[in-house]
């Protein structure tokens, strides 16, 4: 958890102001209807206002929970954000891979780890660094995303991702995109915490969801930069590790029991 | 001769006028002109019809780097929120047929159009005129005000919600 640290104290003032505000506007709330009111602060803002850097979006993955063989997650990730399937793809080698399930053992001691590796949102994100065009982008709220607008589909980010985290999309589309999900060919993509869901207040993940729905409960998402929220509450009390962390990238990801 | 000149233009003229009343099409100089389909939903576009044929790729350009970049997702500009108006009746799509709506004027005009090698040209859910989609929901009222069956305006916003 030393990792943890780090983040806070580059905003010091943040925290107190967050809960100033989270606090009047909780008391305004509870005047009038207090589970609603409580629950829109906590996930939901007003369309027109910008994502902001208040809130930082991330991800409690924990490996011990994660089931062998199951792969609702992946599945659900796909429905959501309309990419075809790797099973089910003509070019399975070149398929979009927003999320993908591991099977790590020991070579030592045979134990075996299941995990789900995506886009690891970081905080210093090598993929922003390497991006000639500055379509690959830190949203204010930690989210990291790929500006279809501005993308020539160079895969400089593909190749400095640490984590193989995102694809390109090779052939066209043909009108089969979801209407809250544009993508299509010659743009790189990666796992975007589905932020049409953020945005809409739905205050969760399409994989997060679909794991509590297998009751497996090994995804938890949340705002890591408000103390109250479950996972930051989870973050203090268990012991997790990000993924490479001799890079010192700050992850918006992070793993129990690996 | 003059008779024969005269007979000679009438002959084209009718021939002209035949051949033009056999295409459904309204021509300019030759080339077909756009059919514009009224929107199916809504009766007034965001901005005035004059304003938004000269300018809606501004408002658009602007509107997407807001979306994108800031996370700013009002409707007003959005371009979900044309193709959930302006999707023909018929492919329920903007882009699907050459008589649809974005596609329409732009072969006319010679524009390549980008937005949907990415964008999806149909609004969501099944189809367009769904009553109960929650993309229609700011339209409850005017589709309750259409429809023949008996469902309420609170049920339908209840359902979209």
């Amino acid at each position: 958890m030393s990792e943890l640290k780090p983040m806070s104290d580059q905003t010091p003032a943040s925290p107190e102001r967050r809960r100033f505000v989270g606090g009047a506007a909780a008391a305004a709330g509870l005047a009038i209807a207090p589970g609603v009111m409580l629950h829109q602060v906590a996930h939901g803002r007003p369309e027109e206002q910008a994502a902001s850097s208040a809130v930082r979006w991330g991800m409690l993955v924990d490996a011990t929970k994660c089931a062998a063989g199951c792969d609702d997650c992946v599945t659900a990730c796909s429905t959501e954000n309309g990419w075809t399937p790797v099973a089910e793809s003509k070019h399975p080698k070149q398929a979009p891979q927003w999320i993908r399930k591991l099977e790590l053992q020991d070579p030592l001691t045979q134990v075996e780890t299941n995990l789900p590796m995506l886009c690891q949102h970081c905080a210093e994100p090598p993929c922003v660094d390497v991006c000639p065009t500055g379509a690959s982008f830190k949203r204010a709220d930690g989210i990291v995303l790929v500006n279809r607008h501005t993308c020539i589909g160079c895969r400089y980010c593909m190749m400095a991702c640490p984590y193989k985290a995102r694809s390109l999309v090779h052939e066209p589309l043909n009108d089969t995109q979801k209407p809250d999900v544009p993508r299509g060919i010659g743009c790189v993509e990666s796992c975007t915490l589905c932020v049409q869901k953020i945005d809409r207040g739905d205050g969760n993940t399409a994989c997060a969801e679909a794991c509590t729905a297998a009751g497996h409960n090994a995804l938890l998402f949340g705002d890591m930069n408000d103390p109250e929220s479950e996972i930051s509450k989870r973050l203090r009390e268990l012991p997790t590790k990000q993924v490479r962390a001799d890079l010192n990238l700050n992850l918006g990801v992070r793993y129990h029991g690996i | 001769m003059k008779r024969l000149l005269a007979l000679g233009a009438v002959v084209l003229t009718t021939a002209a006028l035949a051949w033009a009343g056999s295409d459904t099409q309204p021509k300019a100089g030759g080339a077909p002109m756009p059919v514009i389909q009224k929107a199916v939903k809504g009766e007034q576009c965001v901005e005035d019809t004059d304003y938004m044929r000269r300018n809606h790729m501004v408002l658009l350009d602007q509107h997407r780097d807001k979306t994108v970049i800031e996370g700013v997702r009002t409707k007003k500009y959005s371009l979900k929120e044309c193709i959930n108006c302006h999707a023909s009746e018929t492919t329920g799509s903007v882009a699907a047929a050459k008589d649809d709506f974005c596609v329409s004027c732009h072969s006319y005009a010679a524009v390549k159009i980008d937005c949907f090698e990415c964008h999806s040209t149909k609004p969501q859910g099944s189809i367009a005129m769904h009553s109960l989609n929650a993309e229609t929901a700011h339209y409850k009222h005017k589709l309750a005000a259409q429809a023949t069956s008996k469902v309420s305006v609170e049920e339908m916003a209840g359902v979209a919600q």
